[in-house]
């Protein structure tokens, strides 16, 4: 596996998936992200999103093409915010930085400066099974803020909170996204999640997947919690949609 | 720069309290804690115990009330029959609860005989407990670290856990003589398959995605078995040792009829009270008995909650 090149933070050349049991996940993926850029996949369920973020890693090895990408420092948001219930909220936070093996003052350094990022002050002492869902995904996203990550993959980590929670999460990350200076793979079932983060949007197809159609989204950041009332963000998100719809036969 | 929404908007139910701003509640999820939280007068019968309307001394009085009812009616009953049922010739056979007390607990020479067999009966389930636990441990993270010793393993566990003690008391007896030692062995054999399953089930139940997570960050396997498998395990061994820790007393007393050299344990005392026909001294040594199997439940309950309940639901287990 090559490392990165000097703009792009993930690049996907012509990935295919088929499991052993003969499911075809992926065909002919290709995607190139920079720093600098914020892509979202949509997708219907089942299609292989989850299956293209754990290539991404390296969790999983293409049969078929290549990934170019840093892996030293990835950032992975994972559906659930897997917390270890044992570990306080700093605790938590801390945990990938001690799996780097960064000494302990560094680590203290880096968790606190985190935890202001996602706004967990007055919270690091807490033990998950006293947040709410929505401090839970924050406490996942400052842990992986803790490694300063050039590339993010987001596998539909806020599928599980509430609509207020999600849209709040939203604004965060796409301010994260902004101030971090990261590249972003997001994968989402909710396009007005994927079109309000996102420098561009793509639609995949129901299995096997493949990258269907591509939308540029035009805004500038940081985004205006209100831009998702604004008519050209409707159209824009009517648009995606279709095309979601148009991927499902 | 930091973010803006208030950690108070998300809280749920921290010990925070309720959010002041009303819009940005968030549902609480089901199961949390509800402590220090308005709760609503009236309650569905079937809603989660927790969220039933309760002050606290009703709780503790509805706690310890049913239980005393019920021993002091099952005294009654005891009384029932050494007076009611029993004819005088026949009393040995239940001697009342106050000659019970007076003769099994209060002579001195009885009390000094009991306090000393229960005391050697504590070291053989503890030593017993303690050797089961060393080998549990070993095994269960053995099986963990590959699946082949696990079903390598796995049938002889079952087939140690089938044999009645009964069984094997003569070769038992054989290899380790009938005094101390074949008593802790019995306590070992008896308590050592309920840590090696729950601690394995235990090691076995951090989620795939948690394993990801190390995974993705390089941890190798002493790592992963120190930060993520073991803590993980530690509810499900908690589960394990309470058994086995109840196990080993009974170990210790059986183990007491079949290899009773050496000093006495409680086993053989209720054995040499029941040859003697001395029904005080018997039936506070079976009450003695039976303390101590609660007392080291008990211990180990006190020991779970103080490791592992900071951050363990209990309710959940
Ligand atoms: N290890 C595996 N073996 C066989 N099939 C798998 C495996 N992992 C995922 N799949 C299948 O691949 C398809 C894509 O899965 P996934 O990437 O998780 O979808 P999603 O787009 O919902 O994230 C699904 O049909 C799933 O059943
Ligand atoms: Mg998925």
């Amino acid at each position: 596996m090559k490392t990165v090149t000097e703009s792009a933070a993930v690049k996907f050349d012509g990935i295919g998936m088929i499991f052993p049991d003969g499911t075809e996940a992926l065909r002919n993926v290709t995607l190139s992200i920079d720093r600098g850029e914020f892509v979202t996949i949509v997708g219907p369920s089942g299609c292989g999103k989850s299956t293209l973020l754990r290539i991404a890693s390296g969790l999983l090895e293409p049969t078929e093409g290549a990934v170019e990408v840093d892996r030293k420092r990835l950032g992975y948001v994972f559906q659930d915010a897997t917390l270890l219930p044992w570990r306080t909220v700093r605790q938590n936070i801390e945990l990938l930085t001690e799996l780097h093996g960064i000494d302990s003052s560094e680590r203290r350094a880096l968790s606190t400066a985190a935890i202001e990022l996602v706004g967990l002050t007055g919270f690091e002492d807490h033990y998950p099974k006293s947040l709410s869902g929505g401090m839970k995904m924050r406490t996942s996203l400052a842990r992986t803020l803790t490694l300063k990550p050039p590339l993010f993959l987001f596998d539909e980590p806020f599928g599980a909170v509430d609509e207020i929670t999600r849209e709040h999460l939203n604004d965060e990350t796409q301010r994260l996204f902004k101030s971090e200076g990261f590249a972003g793979l997001f994968i989402t079932h909710s396009i007005s999640e994927a079109v309000f983060m996102s420098t561009k949007v793509l639609v995949m197809s129901a299995r096997p997947g493949r990258l269907v159609e591509s939308f540029e989204v035009p805004f500038s950041y940081p985004r205006d919690p209100d831009i998702r009332f604004e008519p050209d963000f409707a159209m824009l998100s009517g648009e995606v949609s279709k095309a979601l719809r148009g991927s499902h036969s | 720069m930091t973010m803006q929404a208030s950690p108070q908007s998300e809280t749920g139910e921290s010990d925070a309290g309720e959010p002041e701003t009303g819009l940005l509640v968030e549902a609480p999820d089901a199961g949390e804690p509800a402590a220090g939280r308005p709760q609503p007068a009236e309650m569905p019968d079937d809603a989660p115990k927790a969220y039933r309307l309760k002050s606290r001394r009703r709780e503790a009085a509805e706690t310890v009330v049913p239980p005393l009812l019920l021993g002091g009616a099952l005294i009654g009953f005891w009384y029932y029959i050494a007076y009611g049922l029993l004819e005088e010739s026949r009393r040995f056979l239940m001697r009342p609860p106050h000659q019970v007390l007076e003769v099994g607990f209060l002579d001195s020479a009885n009390l000094s005989d009991q306090l000393s067999a229960l005391w050697s009966s504590t070291q053989v389930a503890l030593i017993g407990l303690f050797i089961a636990i060393c080998i549990g441990f070993f095994l269960a993270t053995i099986m963990s670290q590959a699946k082949i010793v696990e079903r390598a393993v796995f049938p002889f566990m079952v087939t140690l856990q089938a044999i009645p003690i009964l069984a094997i008391v003569p070769l038992i007896g054989f290899w380790w003589g009938y005094g101390r030692t074949s008593r802790v062995v019995v306590c070992i054999i008896i308590s050592l398959f309920p840590i090696i399953v729950n601690t394995l089930f235990g090691l076995l139940s951090a989620e795939r995605a948690m394993h990801d997570l190390f995974t993705l960050h390089g941890a190798n396997r002493l790592t992963r078995l120190r930060k993520l498998m073991f803590p993980a395990a530690l509810p499900a061994i908690f589960a394990g040792l309470r058994i086995s820790a109840g196990l080993s007393v009974i170990g210790a007393i059986v183990g007491d009829f079949f290899f009773g050299r050496g000093n006495a344990g409680i086993g053989q005392l209720l054995q040499r009270y029941a040859n003697n026909l001395n029904g005080e001294e018997l039936l506070a040594a079976v009450i003695l008995s039976s303390a101590l199997g609660i007392v080291v439940f008990w211990v180990f309950g006190w020991l779970q909650t103080l490791i592992i309940g900071k951050w363990h639901d209990s309710r959940q287990a």
